[in-house]
C-alpha cells in the first residue's frame, strides 16, 4: 500500500518545525517514528500534503530528574521508555507499559509523544498518564504551555494541541514508593488491548482506561470510590461509569463493560488493595 | 528527494518520492527482495531489517526517514565467502522453517533480540517475536533455533 502523494520536509530544530507548522496549517502532519501516523496513511486514512519530520530531534529524546518530577522528552522512543533505570524506579508503570506497545520492532522506532500526540483511546500510553496525573508541555510560535493530561484528550484521535504546537515533553511525578498495574486484555500477543487498564495508587489512586470510549478515559467513579473508602470489588463494580465501550470484531460494549469491572478489580488489588 | 542508505554496508544514492517505503527501497530500487511484504500493515514482521542495528518494519518506515542511516536486510547476514551467520545456521540445523515466507524478518528479527540481550529462555524468545508471524504456525522450531544460535553465542 503507498500513502498519497505529500511534500516531505525535515525539521532541523523544535523551532524549524514550528515554523513549518505555522506556514502549512492544518495541511502539515508531524513525523516522529511514524508508527501511528504511517499506517493511516496507507490505508489513506490520512492524506496530510506535508510531513514535517521531527524524528532527528534528537534533543528532544531523553529522561531526567526535574525536581519532584520526571521530564520526558517527546521524541524518546518506547524501547528507550521500556529500559530506562531512571524510569523504573520513579515511575514504574510507564516503564512496564512502554514494554507492552507493539512488538520490539514497534518499540524501536515509536515514540511516546507521537503516541500521545496521536491520541488514540486504543493505546497504552494515553491511559498510562491519566493514571500518572503527568502534565504535557507543548511549544508553539509563541513560547511553551503546559496541559494537564485530563485537558489532553478532547475527541477521537483529537487533542488540546493546536495545529502549529508541537509537543515537547511530559512530565511525570517521581514516585519510588507507588504501587502500580497493568492490565491489558488482548487475544495474541501484539494486538491492541481490548480493555485496558492502568492503575498507580501512592496515597492517591488514579486509573486510566484503554479502548472503552472516543477518547482515554479516567474511571473516575472508581478512584472516588476509593478514595471514599469502598472495597476494591464496590469500587471495580463502578468502573464503567462514564464509559462509552465501541463494539468491533473482538467485543461488544456489554462484553468490554464487563472486562473493565474484573481488570479494574485485578489491577487495583495488584496495586495493593 | 535524494536519500543515501548504506545497505548492507554499501552505499546506495537514489531520488526517490517521498512516499516511497523502505520495503520498497530495498525491493524496487535496490534489488534486494529477500525482505518480503506480508501483510503491509506492520502486523506481520516479514519485512523486518536492521536501521543501525536494531530491528524495525520496513513497510512502515519510508525511505527518507532512513537516509543517512546503515540498513541490514536477510542478504547482509551472511560472510562474504558465503558462510551463514549463526542464526542462519541455526534455522538450518533446527528446520526454523517451513514455507520459507516469514524466515528473513524472523531471522532479523531474532539477531536483534540477541545483539540486545533480551533472549534468556523459550519463554524470551516468544516474546521477542511477537511481532513476527509464521502462518504455517511453525513457531516452535523457529524458538528451538533462536535458542541454539543464543547458545552458540551468535
Amino acid at each position: 500500500m503507498i500513502p498519497a502523494l505529500f511534500d516531505y520536509v525535515r525539521a532541523d530544530s523544535a523551532d524549524h518545525a514550528i515554523a513549518l507548522l505555522t506556514e502549512h496549517g492544518d495541511d502539515a502532519k508531524l513525523l516522529a517514528g511514524g508508527h501511528s501516523l504511517l499506517p493511516l496513511m496507507k490505508l489513506r486514512l490520512a492524506t496530510p500534503s506535508v510531513l514535517v519530520d521531527v524524528g532527528r530531534l534528537t534533543d528532544l529524546s531523553y529522561i531526567r530528574e526535574d525536581g519532584d518530577q520526571l521530564a520526558i522528552g517527546a521524541l524518546t522512543r518506547h524501547h528507550d521508555l521500556e529500559h530506562s533505570d531512571l524510569l523504573g524506579a520513579q515511575a514504574g508503570l510507564l516503564r512496564h507499559a512502554a514494554g507492552q506497545v507493539g512488538d520490539p520492532q514497534v518499540r524501536h522506532r515509536g515514540t511516546i509523544g507521537g503516541s500521545i500526540a496521536h491520541g488514540d483511546p486504543a493505546s497504552d500510553l494515553p491511559a498510562v498518564l491519566l493514571a500518572l496525573r503527568a502534565t504535557l508541555v507543548a511549544q508553539g510560535p509563541s513560547g511553551t504551555r503546559e496541559i494537564a493530561v485530563d485537558d489532553f484528550f478532547t475527541g477521537f484521535l483529537e487533542t488540546a494541541l493546536q495545529p502549529d504546537e508541537l509537543l515537547t515533553e511530559i512530565r511525570v511525578p517521581k514516585a519510588p514508593d507507588a504501587r502500580w498495574s497493568f492490565q491489558k486484555f488482548n487475544r495474541r500477543a501484539q494486538d491492541w488491548a481490548i480493555v485496558g487498564v492502568a492503575c498507580v495508587r501512592n496515597g492517591t489512586t488514579g486509573i486510566g482506561l484503554v479502548n472503552v470510549g472516543s477518547t482515554p478515559l479516567r474511571a473516575s467513579a472508581a478512584e472516588n470510590a476509593i478514595t471514599g473508602g469502598a472495597s476494591v470489588a464496590d469500587a471495580a463494580n463502578v468502573a464503567d461509569e462514564g464509559t462509552d465501550p465501541p463494539s468491533d470484531l473482538n467485543a461488544s460494549p456489554e462484553y468490554r463493560r464487563h472486562l473493565m469491572k474484573v481488570l479494574v478489580r485485578r489491577a487495583l488489588e495488584e496495586a495493593g488493595g | 528527494m535524494k536519500v543515501s542508505i548504506a545497505v548492507n554496508g554499501e552505499a546506495t544514492e537514489h531520488d526517490v518520492e517521498p512516499r516511497l517505503l523502505l520495503v520498497q527501497y530495498l525491493r524496487d530500487v535496490v534489488g534486494l527482495t529477500g525482505t518480503n511484504i506480508g501483510c503491509d500493515t506492520s502486523s506481520c514482521g516479514a519485512c523486518t531489517v536492521h536501521i543501525d542495528g536494531e530491528s524495525v518494519k520496513s513497510c512502515t518506515v519510508l525511505a527518507v526517514q532512513a537516509d543517512g542511516a546503515s540498513v541490514t536486510t536477510i542478504e547482509g547476514l551472511a560472510a562474504k565467502d558465503g558462510e551463514l551467520h549463526p542464526m542462519q545456521a541455526a534455522f538450518q540445523a533446527n528446520h526454523g522453517l517451513q514455507c520459507g515466507f516469514c524466515t528473513p524478518g524472523m531471522v532479523m528479527a531474532a539477531v536483534s533480540l540477541i545483539q540486545e540481550g533480551r533472549v534468556t529462555d523459550e519463554r524470551s524468545v516468544r516474546e521477542g517475536l511477537e511481532g513476527n508471524l509464521c502462518r504455517c504456525t511453525g513457531y516452535h522450531n523457529i524458538v528451538q533455533s533462536v535458542l541454539a544460535a543464543a547458545k552458540a553465542g551468535s
